[in-house]
């Protein structure tokens, strides 16, 4: 008995330290690799950091899932949005030709372009499913300039580590991306659907489409991008509104 | 391993309440790749939600309580997936499964799950091997949670996140779909819930107090105590 519980004892302390170290080394390789999220502290934060760090290991370089024109959703659903301002109306009757999207931070030349600046840039188009976190989902094409074409144009400089992204509702809808994020062309500063302009209920005239998060992160009725080497720097640290309000930041899942 | 044992039932429960509060906010389900309100359901549950854009019939909404429900979802998931895993590879290791969980060569007939079948129905005391050792019935229930039940939950779950897919597509187009993989997470989780059910009636019919004590503190006393 007594011989059982010192090898219990030893193999317990082993494993123990072991465990510690692991977690240790791993704590140090994710903060210098940029694998911990802005929400990941807290009760919550050990899940979400799991999660944000091996979603984000496997998907650097895999593209979103593209789907045949022919999978198309016929009924796409557009979520309900809170009433546009006098503002937005106004713009909207101008058909948004005095939409502006500002970009600045940590950039080399700080812009404002027009929805007719944007459309000089390289263009794409691409079918790729909206996949609501309440479960809802459909595909469509999105057609519009890859985020990179932006920041590329700004000259995005070497520190930055988030682009953020705020509506036209600046204080309680922005968010904020990792850099994979940013570069990856299917990030896309969206002006068309189907086709055709992008609608109001959809997120037009300008909405940031990211096909490997979930619907949420893809904000709608864009005015201003900001490249910033520190993201606790807005609002309460936690890199979007959504933490805020109770949501993950990272919605790849 | 009582130790994964508690802490498996520990994050079941927490996903089992997160998952049921999660569907509140579209208990709607469907087949194939996409699905919404516009779309017809494969069936719906005749519950109120907590979105006002998902037509119920119901003319109140549900709280909504999504945002903390899918942290302590994914991180309760995280604790059942490690877990599995350190009870999978002692499991394997020591053969665990292999003697105590794969139903014995001679009980692979029909014959055998209709009679212990019948022995539960007829309410007749298990014999005397049952005392350290699992019957046919038991075997094959834990079999199907352990290797189909859990392994599908989690691969049906990885399915539906848009990241995860767009590293591995096939997880999501084998299954049909990103809504199928929804719903078929959903009616796995009623079955490991029937599982649970049964599971714990069974625990209840044959001692609640001396089986928690064994699967707490790892000594059983039933045979020194007659019962």
């Amino acid at each position: 008995m007594n011989k059982i519980s010192r090898r219990k004892l030893i193999y317990g302390g082993v494993a123990a330290a072991a465990g510690v170290g692991g977690l240790t080394v791993a704590d140090r390789a994710a903060r210098r690799y940029g694998l911990i999220p802005p929400d990941g502290g807290g009760i919550y934060g050990p899940g979400e950091t799991l999660t944000y760090a091996c979603q984000r290991l496997l998907t650097v370089h895999t593209p979103a899932r593209e789907f045949p024109r022919s999978m198309i959703s016929k009924n796409p659903f557009a979520n309900a949005i809170s009433p546009p301002t006098d503002e937005f109306k106004r713009l909207q009757a101008g058909g948004f030709r005095d939409w502006r999207l500002v970009v600045d931070g940590t950039v080399a030349h700080p812009l404002v372009l027009s929805l007719a600046d944007l459309k000089t840039l390289p263009m794409r188009s691409q079918i790729t499913e909206v996949a609501c976190e309440e479960g809802w989902s459909y595909i469509a094409e999105w057609i519009g300039t890859p985020l990179s074409e932006v920041l590329r144009e700004a000259g995005v400089l070497p520190q930055t580590r988030s682009i953020v992204y705020f509506s036209y509702q600046p204080n309680d809808w922005w968010d904020s991306i990792d850099m994979t994020d940013a570069w990856d062309p299917h990030t896309l500063l969206t002006m068309g659907m189907n086709g055709g302009d992008l609608p109001a209920p959809f997120g037009g005239p300008l909405r940031l489409r990211m096909p490997r998060q979930l619907g949420y992160k893809s904000i709608k009725f864009i005015t201003h991008l900001t490249a910033t080497d520190d993201i606790k720097k807005f609002g309460k640290g936690l890199g979007s509104a959504s933490p805020e309000g109770g949501y993950a930041w990272y919605a790849g899942i | 391993m009582r130790a994964t044992h508690w802490l498996t039932f520990i994050a079941f429960i927490a996903l089992l309440v997160t998952g049921g509060e999660l569907v509140i906010s579209h208990p709607r389900f469907y087949w194939g790749e996409v699905g919404n309100v516009n779309t017809k359901p494969l069936f719906a549950i005749p519950i109120p939600s907590s979105r006002d854009t998902v037509p119920t019939g119901y003319n109140y909404l549900m709280p909504d309580q999504n945002g903390w429900s899918r942290y302590l979802h994914f991180e309760a998931a995280w604790v059942a997936m490690l877990t599995g895993l350190v009870y999978g590879i002692y499991g394997l290791v020591s053969g665990h499964f292999r003697k105590n969980l794969l139903p014995e060569r001679r009980d692979w007939t029909w014959r055998a799950y209709a009679d212990r079948m019948a022995q539960y129905l007829r309410r007749k005391p298990p014999g005397s091997t049952e005392e350290s050792s699992y019957n046919v019935l038991q075997r094959t229930a834990y079999v199907v949670v352990i290797f189909v039940l859990f392994p599908l939950i989690i691969w049906t779950g990885l399915a539906m996140s848009p990241s995860f897919t767009s590293a591995f597509p096939w997880t999501a187009a084998l299954l049909g779909g990103r809504q199928s993989a929804r719903t078929i997470h959903f009616i796995d989780s009623g079955l490991l819930l029937l599982f649970l059910l049964v599971h714990v009636t069974m625990v209840a019919v044959s001692g609640f107090r001396s089986r928690m004590r064994a699967m707490i503190t790892g000594y059983s006393r039933d045979s020194s105590e007659g019962r």
